[in-house]
C-alpha cells in the first residue's frame, strides 16, 4: 500500500463541510477492496460495511469507525468588481489567509488568490506595524471582471485550499486537510489489514461529514447504523510551533489513545493491551471533557453506544500546512484492525457496566 | 512558456544562478555577445545592423532583474526547526502557513502555526513577529537538519506557474498567476526583445542581480557599460483591488505595458516619455501610464551612473508583488515586448526623436 500517495490524493481532493461529494467519491474508489456494500445517507455519511465471520441466529455485531471527511474552507459571501468577499466554514485563523492560495468551485474549478495590497501603497504606519487583516476586508481574486464573475461564481460556492501535498523528512507529509483525512487513511490501512485477519463482527467504516460544523455528520450515522461500540478517529495537537508539550503529542511516538468520559474505560484499556501486545508505540491523551470529535455525538446517539477516540498528532491543525508521520498514521491503522480483530462476545459483556452484587 | 520556467526557477537576491543559466541558454542563440561580471549580472549584446551613419549608434542599456524576493535560514534550533531572515521587502502577513523550498536540492518546509483552537483572544489581533515564525522541513533534531539544509540556505515560496481564470470554449485565460513575477517578468520581455530585432542601436540586455537588495547589479553594469539611454523593465505595483476609499490603481492588469514618468527612485526622461507614448499611438499599442510616486526599479541606479544617463521604465502590471503569487496578464507581457522592441527602433538618431 502506497499511502503516501492515498495521502496525496486523499488530502487534495475538496471537501469542505457540507460538499463532501468530490472526497467520498476517493474515498469509495480506495474502499471498494476492501468492503461488500456502500451506501450515503441523508447527511451525505459515507457508509462501508465490510461483514464479519461470525455465524448464528441473530444479527451479527458490529463496530463503527468514524473518520470524517470533510475540511475546512471558506464560502462565497458576496462578489465586489469581480473579486469575492469570503466567509469562514470551520474554524480558521485569519491571519493564514493573506497570499493563500485557493480553489473556487463555481461553475469550473477556478484557481483563486487571497490578495493583500502591495507593501508600496500602505501608509509607513500601516507597514510598521501591521494589524491582522478583518475576515471581510480579504478577497480572493479570480482575476474576472465584474460581468464575468457574475457567470462562473455564485454566493454560498464553496472554496478549498489549493494546496499540493509534500512529503518532509522522517516519511512527514505537509498538506491541507489532514484533519482528517490523515484518519481516513488510517481507515483504509485498517481495512486492508482486516483483508488477513479473522474478524467476528461487521465493520462499519463511515466517512462522516460535517464534523467541523458540530458533528452532524456522526450524529445521524450513528443513529443509523446503530452498532454495538464505535471507535472515533481523528486527529489531535502535535507538539510544534507555539504549542506546550504539556497540552500536545509528539509525532511518531504513535496514536494518542483517549480516556475520560467521553471513552468508554473498557474500550481503552482493550486498546491499550492490544498496542502492547502489537509492541506498536502509542501514547494517552487525557480528556477530561469532550474530546472534540465524532466520539462526543456518538456515545448518546440511541440509548448510547460505548465509544473511544484515537487521535493522531498533527502540527499547525487547521491551517493549509498541517504535518503528521506516515508511521503514525499506520500504527493507527494496525491498531484498530487488531483491536476489531478480537472483538468477541466476552468483549460484547466486558463493555457492560455489570450491576454491583 | 519562458514565463513559466522563469516564474518557477529559484533566485532569491544574492543567489540568482539557476535563473541564469535559463536565460544565458535561452538567448544565447540570438545575440552577438553574452558575459558576465563580478557581481553576476549577466549581459547579452544584440550590435546595431549596419548603417552608412558616420557617427556610433545609441547605446541602450535594457535592464530587468534576476533576483526575488525570498527568505534565508539564519539559525537551526536543537529541535530542527529553522530560524529566518526575510531578503528584499515582504509583508510579515504573508508568511504564516506558506510553504517554502530551500537550496538547491529544493528542500521542502513549511512555515507553521499555532493552532486556532489554543489562541487567546487577544494572540488573533496580532501579526506574528518574525522571532516566533519558524520553517519545518520535518527534522526532529538539528543533527537531522543538518543533513539536508545550511544557515545561508535561500528559501522561494513554493508556487507553481498556472493560468488564472476559466477555460471557455476550449481558449486558456489571459491571466497567469506565479512567483517571482517581480522581475521575472521583466526578464521574459528582454529575453523577448533580444530574440527580435535587428535594432538599430547597439542593445546591451542586461539581467541584473540584487535589484531587491537596493538595485546593486544595475549600478555596476551601468558603469561598466556606459549607455546613452537606459530602459528599465519591471512587473510592478498593481492595486487594481476593492478599496474602501476611491483610490489610484496604480496600474491595472489588462490595460497595457505601464510608463513610469516618475516614481520614488527617478524621474523619466521627458523626451523617452514622449517616445514611447508615440511609439504605442502611432502602432497601437494599448498602454497605461504608472502612478507617480511609488516603488523603484533599477532606472533608479542607471540614471545616476556617471555623469547621468536619460531613463524610463517600463512594466508589466502584477498583482501581489513581494508576496508568495502574483496574477499578471499574457496581453500586457506581449504588448511591453512590442512596445519596448518598436521604441527601439525610433531610437537611431537619439537625442533626437520622432515625437
Amino acid at each position: 500500500m502506497d499511502l503516501g500517495r492515498i495521502v496525496k490524493s486523499l488530502t487534495e481532493a475538496t471537501g469542505v463541510a457540507g460538499f463532501e461529494g468530490e472526497v467520498q467519491g476517493v474515498i469509495r474508489d480506495l474502499w471498494s477492496p476492501f468492503v461488500d456494500e456502500f451506501r450515503t445517507d441523508a447527511l451525505g455519511n459515507l457508509i462501508a460495511l465490510r461483514r464479519g465471520s461470525a455465524k448464528g441466529a441473530g444479527p451479527r455485531r458490529s463496530v463503527m469507525i468514524a473518520a470524517h471527511c470533510d475540511e475546512i474552507g471558506l464560502m462565497v459571501a458576496g462578489l465586489e468588481q469581480g473579486f469575492l468577499r469570503v466567509t469562514a466554514v470551520g474554524g480558521i485563523d485569519r491571519r493564514v489567509l493573506p497570499g493563500m492560495e485557493v480553489l473556487v468551485h463555481g461553475r469550473q474549478p477556478l484557481p483563486g488568490i487571497i490578495g493583500l495590497r502591495p507593501p508600496h501603497v500602505l501608509p509607513a504606519e500601516e507597514w510598521r506595524n501591521p494589524k491582522p487583516v478583518p475576515m471581510d476586508e480579504l478577497f480572493v481574486d479570480v482575476g474576472l471582471s465584474e460581468d464575468e464573475a457574475r457567470r462562473w461564481v455564485s454566493v454560498g460556492d464553496p472554496i478549498s485550499f489549493r494546496v499540493p501535498a509534500v512529503e518532509l523528512e522522517n516519511e512527514r507529509v505537509a498538506a491541507k486537510a489532514l484533519d482528517n483525512r490523515a484518519s481516513v487513511a488510517a481507515a483504509t490501512v485498517c481495512l486492508e489489514a482486516l483483508l488477513s485477519l479473522h474478524h467476528e463482527w461487521d465493520v462499519y467504516a463511515v466517512a462522516t461529514s460535517q464534523e467541523e460544523k458540530g458533528l452532524r455528520g456522526a450524529i445521524v450515522a450513528a443513529f443509523g447504523v446503530a452498532p454495538d461500540i464505535a471507535l472515533a478517529v481523528d486527529v489531535t495537537f502535535g507538539i510544534g510551533p507555539g504549542v506546550p508539550e504539556s497540552e500536545a503529542f509528539a509525532l511518531d511516538e504513535g496514536p494518542a489513545v483517549g480516556i475520560g468520559p467521553n471513552v468508554h474505560p473498557a474500550i481503552h484499556e482493550v486498546l491499550v493491551e492490544t498496542a502492547r501486545a502489537l509492541e506498536v508505540r502509542y501514547q494517552v491523551e487525557p480528556m477530561p471533557g469532550g474530546s472534540g470529535t465524532d466520539a462526543w455525538a456518538i456515545q448518546v446517539a440511541r440509548e448510547g453506544i460505548p465509544t473511544g477516540v484515537l487521535s493522531i498528532p498533527l502540527q499547525n491543525m487547521h491551517t493549509p500546512v498541517e504535518v503528521v508521520s506516515l508511521k503514525d498514521i499506520r500504527r493507527t491503522g494496525r491498531l484498530m484492525a487488531h483491536f476489531i480483530a478480537g472483538l468477541d462476545e466476552s468483549f460484547a459483556e466486558r463493555v457492560r457496566f455489570p450491576l454491583p452484587a | 512558456m519562458l514565463l513559466q520556467q522563469l516564474s518557477d526557477a529559484f533566485g532569491v537576491s544574492g543567489s540568482e544562478d539557476e535563473v541564469r543559466r535559463l536565460l544565458a541558454e535561452t538567448v544565447r542563440p540570438y545575440v552577438d555577445e553574452l558575459h558576465t561580471d563580478s557581481m553576476g549580472n549577466l549581459i547579452a549584446v544584440k550590435r546595431a545592423a549596419p548603417h552608412a551613419a558616420a557617427e556610433r549608434p545609441p547605446r541602450v542599456m535594457v535592464a530587468a532583474h534576476m533576483d526575488e524576493v525570498g527568505l534565508m535560514v539564519t539559525h537551526i534550533e536543537k529541535n530542527g526547526a529553522l530560524r529566518f531572515g526575510i531578503v528584499g521587502g515582504i509583508d510579515r502577513r504573508l508568511l504564516p502557513a506558506k510553504r517554502v523550498r530551500i537550496g538547491k536540492d529544493r528542500v521542502p518546509g513549511v512555515i507553521g502555526m499555532k493552532p486556532v483552537h489554543l489562541l487567546e483572544p487577544e494572540e488573533r489581533e496580532k501579526v506574528l513577529p518574525l522571532e516566533q515564525l519558524s520553517i519545518d522541513i520535518g527534522a526532529s533534531s538539528k543533527e537531522e537538519a543538518e543533513k539536508r539544509v545550511r544557515v545561508g540556505d535561500y528559501a522561494v515560496f513554493d508556487t507553481q506557474f498556472g493560468y488564472h481564470g476559466p477555460e471557455d470554449e476550449g481558449a486558456p485565460p489571459r491571466l497567469v498567476h506565479g512567483k517571482a513575477f517581480d522581475d521575472r517578468a521583466g526578464c521574459a520581455v528582454l529575453a523577448a526583445v533580444l530574440q527580435n530585432g535587428p535594432y538599430p542601436v547597439d542593445l546591451y540586455g542586461v539581467f541584473t542581480v540584487q535589484e531587491e537588495a537596493g538595485l546593486r547589479g544595475a549600478r555596476v553594469a551601468a558603469y561598466a557599460l556606459e549607455p546613452d539611454i537606459g530602459i528599465a523593465l519591471e512587473g510592478t505595483i498593481c492595486d487594481d483591488l476593492p478599496k474602501e476609499k476611491d483610490q489610484s490603481p496604480v496600474t491595472r492588469v489588462g490595460a497595457g505595458p505601464a510608463l513610469t514618468i516618475a516614481d520614488r527612485s527617478f524621474v523619466a526622461d521627458r523626451r523617452l516619455v514622449r517616445l514611447f507614448i508615440s511609439t504605442a499611438e502611432a502602432e497601437g499599442i494599448p498602454y497605461q501610464i504608472k502612478e507617480p510616486g511609488l516603488g523603484g526599479t533599477d532606472a533608479g541606479a542607471i540614471h545616476l551612473t556617471r555623469e547621468g544617463v536619460p531613463s524610463i521604465a517600463v512594466s508589466v502590471p502584477s498583482r501581489y508583488i513581494h508576496g508568495p503569487v502574483s496574477v499578471l496578464s499574457l496581453d500586457d507581457l506581449e504588448r511591453a515586448a512590442a512596445l519596448v522592441g518598436k521604441a527601439l527602433g525610433r531610437l537611431a538618431s537619439w537625442p533626437e526623436i520622432e515625437a
